[in-house]
């Protein structure tokens, strides 16, 4: 993209001013050199998004911004539903709830190294991950149902997970306002077999070690410390999310055509809130954002188990839980009054600064966790959410680098046995049931996270606390 | 409906379907002399993100029907329908026989139980996005279908 499409604010904001149909402005956090290398894309849905009904302050953009469908990945909008504001089904995506969690070990390096290899293969076999893995739980309609309303509670109700944990949760662990009648029997079938899987392509399990700190005092506060050994996962609501978000684009499509409703691109097909539409959508994400938590709540379970069978004695807890793709209400100030809003995250990743009430009190002083997954070669990031960015971008931040390299190139330029040699040579151990899949997720095929993650800590949208650094991964 | 092609990339004739790139995720394309033609490799195309369509036989028959309101929104359904059937029943599906009538699909299409070995399955489809989704007749009678795939 060229810089010179924008209004350069400073060094990390850039403007793009309000013209014809749009509503507000678009604004791109992200350094030039990010700027230079985004596609032209985003400029577009970024205008896009502001276009539609209701939007409040602006169309905002994080560092990792790029190419998605309606909304650009990494987009972030607000919606006043009392001015005519929307939901968006586009806005939230097909892997609702799709986010990271960390659990903190309590272990080091020298604690894992001499049974690495012990917990790679455990973790393995007892993690379903990839294309076709099914989960050890199946779920009665009854039982489903009471998932889809309870989300990590229920897990932790149903003996998987700890309710300590729950604190450490997005929403405390339960999406309020889900409605499991607006999801359909297809959206339950297509979950039946996918409870406590971690999925495909870009999800994994990874066994970390914290490699830098720079926030001491927040560092100390989540409980990291260099050397210290954290687990992260990626993954989301599976099979329900993507059937949810699959259903509900369509049926706004049709009624937007219907109804006359002219949107800029289809994908960004939206609802009135105060529509039958829009509040049966916010009932099924609800339901999708809680099945996601119940599955991540899941995994959690089954990762203690194998890390006490491996490694007896260890005890893991949560750091944080984030989701990536949501709509959430909230709370923000916006021309010195507090509004009420429907703030679709596409891609970003909530980040609420110091004193925010939603945040557990041991928090509260701190801010709010912001992990930041990366890839199986190189890092990811533990960020700390910042009062300039909640009061700027709906308390958001970026969620991960994004792809350099499409899926057949990567195909093309590594092969996977190759990839996975040459990452146990720097002592990372991959597990993955597909070669196909390592050499498509190859670390090559991503940008850097480290300069996404700089431009985010520059435009203080959140502020860098600590590198995590990958010692075992289980790719989905 | 029939309008002119104006894909990012040109389509080769050659290949009845192929990927085409969308930042993180793939967009597939097929091409045929009829609607029907291309719907069925667009179809071939999205077994392709997931695993080699030559490797999967055809073990397996499941009838699919889909209608709606044009030509594109029916290519999202088809493709959608096969992505549940693959999610739900475990299978991949490698040969596709479509009749149209309008905006009606019905299909029978082939396919094999997931074998993770055998497959070597890369990634699991999501779902059909409304990016790039075209469905139009090129200049030389030749019909088009595209759209990306969310993985």
């Amino acid at each position: 993209m060229d810089p010179s499409c924008l209004k350069r604010i400073d060094d990390h904001r850039w403007e793009l001013p309000k013209t014809g149909a749009m509503r507000v402005p678009g604004v791109i956090f992200a350094d030039e050199g990010l700027i230079r290398a985004m596609d032209e894309k985003v400029l577009e849905q970024v205008a896009n998004v502001a276009m539609l009904p209701g939007i409040v302050k602006g169309s905002f953009a994080m560092p990792d911004a790029h190419w998605g469908y309606g909304f650009p990945i990494g987009g972030v909008a607000a919606f006043d539903a009392d001015e005519g504001g929307v939901v968006s089904a586009g806005g939230v995506g097909f892997d609702i709830s799709c986010g990271v969690r960390t659990l903190l070990t309590g272990l080091t390096r020298s604690d894992i190294e001499p049974v690495k290899r012990l917990l790679a293969d455990t973790l393995f076999k007892r993690i379903p991950a990839g294309v076709g893995s099914t989960g050890a739980l199946q779920l009665s309609p009854k039982e489903m149902n009471a998932m889809l309303r309870g989300g990590a509670r229920w897990a932790v109700e149903n003996g998987y997970g700890q309710r300590e944990d729950l604190a450490r949760i997005e929403e405390g662990g339960t999406m309020a306002g889900a409605d499991h009648a607006t999801v359909s029997e297809a959206a339950k079938r297509r979950q039946r077999d996918a409870m406590g899987t971690l999925g495909s392509g870009n999800h994994y399990l990874e066994v970390q070690h914290v490699v830098a700190t720079y926030d001491h005092a927040a560092a100390t506060g989540f409980g990291l410390r260099e050397g210290g050994i954290v687990v992260s996962m990626h993954c989301g609501s599976r099979g329900l999310g993507h059937q949810i978000g699959t259903e509900f684009l369509r049926e706004m499509t049709v009624a937007a055509n219907a109804a006359g409703m002219t949107v800029a691109d289809r994908e960004l097909a939206c609802a009135p809130v105060h529509s039958p539409v829009g509040q049966r959508y916010l009932g099924a994400m609800r339901a999708a954002i809680n099945c996601a938590l119940a599955n991540r709540e899941i995994l959690t379970h089954v990762t203690r188990d194998v890390f006490h069978t491996v490694l007896p004695g260890a005890r893991l807890t949560l750091l944080y839980d984030v989701s990536h793709n949501t709509c959430k209400v909230e709370k923000h100030r916006i021309d010195g009054r507090e509004a009420e809003l429907y703030v679709h995250r596409k891609g970003a990743t909530r980040a609420f600064g110091p004193h925010h009430p939603d945040l557990p009190a041991e928090f509260s002083e701190i801010g709010q966790p912001v992990l930041i997954g990366g890839t199986m070669g190189t890092a990811s990031y533990v960020l700390v959410g910042t009062e300039r960015g909640t009061s700027e971008a709906f308390a958001s931040a970026c969620h991960g680098a994004g792809r350099e390299m499409s899926r057949n190139e990567a195909k093309r330029h590594w092969q996977g046995r190759t990839v996975v040699d040459e990452l146990a040579q720097r002592g990372i151990l991959i597990r993955s049931a597909s070669m196909r899949g390592v050499a498509e997720e190859a670390p090559g095929a991503y940008k850097d996270v480290a300069v996404v993650v700089e431009a985010a800590h520059n435009a203080q949208l959140a502020r860098k606390v600590a590198r995590l650094e990958p010692l075992i991964c289980i790719k989905g | 409906m029939s309008r002119g092609f104006s894909a990012l990339e040109p389509v080769k004739l050659s290949m009845p379907w192929e990927h085409f790139r969308h930042g993180a995720d793939v967009g597939v394309r097929g091409s045929g002399v009829s609607r029907a033609e291309a719907f069925e490799q667009a179809a071939l195309a999205l077994t392709a993100v997931i695993a080699d369509p030559s490797h999967v036989h055809g073990e397996v028959l499941v009838d699919i029907r889909c209608e709606a309101p044009d030509d594109e929104m029916l290519l999202v359904d088809w493709l959608n329908a096969l992505i549940y059937e693959m999610a739900t029943r475990d299978l991949l599906f490698g040969r596709f026989a479509v009749t149209l009538h309008d905006h009606v699909l019905d299909a029978k299409v082939w396919g094999q139980s997931l074998d993770r070995e055998r497959h070597q399955p890369s990634v699991e489809v999501k779902a059909v996005t409304y990016t790039e989704l075209s469905m139009a007749q090129r200049e030389d009678g030749t019909w088009v279908a595209q759209c990306v795939v969310d993985v």
